[in-house]
């Protein structure tokens, strides 16, 4: 009984020296890209929430960075 | 969709700054940041002055994220390197592991505080919602969530400054590459390859002294 009542003291005074974890919280999990935004910003042409509608709106969107795709 | 990036083509930089201005009214940057600049080198030297737009470049192995002590980068899926300022400590270790100075601190205050890290979020915002209200307030603009891309590259008028999926812009710029079909006369080749620079390249005149 003395030797269950030491097992059990000794647990519960070791508790003290556990150390809780001092990891810095990392950042919050941000909204993807493509989900889009309720603004009235949004670029029209695609639909925002679908995430292959967005990428290929960007993939087009770049290409008007290409001056050889131009006629003029 | 690969990894978002900029590449600034050297040969058509005008250094019109046109990019930097974009940038601090798109997301109101406070006076004192500079999220993009231009750099200049060899000023004034005939034929080997050459202008780059540089920002955060949202590296791969980002250095900041590396030394932050408080963890608050973070990477989209995109490859946009962004942080969170509420997490921030604005102990400027990111400043010093930067090798482009991207990471910008606002210094207003009585004393000079030095505040929050702000730097070019590839015009991606932040944590917050997307679009919100806190967003812009703290990160400026969230173009990528509205379609676009950001607002320095859109609006280059020689489109010297591209930005976009790695793949797509390095298509355009390999492509102008082939259309010029310079090679050892391109600017920075002998930096890189040992060449000697180009030919019609001279420095400028003494100042005459009075």
């Amino acid at each position: 009984m003395i030797r269950i009542a030491a097992v059990f003291l000794s647990v519960l005074f070791l508790v003290a020296c556990g150390e809780k974890a001092q990891t810095a919280s990392s950042s919050q999990p941000d909204a993807k890209a493509w989900e889009g935004t309720a603004n009235v910003h949004t670029a029209k042409g695609y639909t925002p929430g679908q995430k292959a509608a967005w990428e290929n709106q960007l993939r087009a969107r770049a290409q008007t960075q290409n001056e050889y795709l131009k006629v003029n | 969709m690969g990894r978002m990036k900029f590449i600034c083509d050297a040969e058509r930089c005008i250094e019109c700054n046109g990019c930097v201005t974009a940038c601090k009214n798109e997301h109101e940057v406070p006076w004192g940041v500079n999220r993009r600049r231009v750099v200049t080198i060899n000023d004034g030297v005939i034929g080997q002055e050459k202008s780059m737009s540089v920002a955060c470049m949202h590296c791969s192995d980002a250095p900041c994220m590396a030394v932050c002590p408080v963890d608050c980068f973070y990477r989209t899926d995109e490859g946009v390197v962004l942080h969170d300022k509420d997490v921030c400590i604005g102990c400027g270790y990111c400043s010093y592991a930067c090798p482009f100075g991207a990471p910008q601190f606002p210094a207003n205050g009585t004393f000079g505080l030095r505040g929050k890290m702000d730097k070019c979020t590839f015009c991606a915002g932040g944590p917050e919602e997307n679009g919100s209200q806190a967003e812009f307030e703290k990160y400026g603009r969230n173009r990528l969530s509205e379609g676009k891309l950001p607002a320095c590259a859109e609006q280059c008028s020689t489109k010297a400054l591209l930005a976009g999926d790695g793949d797509v812009i390095a298509d355009i710029f390999r492509t102008r590459v082939v259309r010029r079909g310079n090679g050892s006369e391109v600017w920075g080749w002998g930096t890189a390859y040992g060449q000697p620079p180009h030919p019609d390249a001279k420095a400028p005149e003494a100042e005459k002294k009075s």
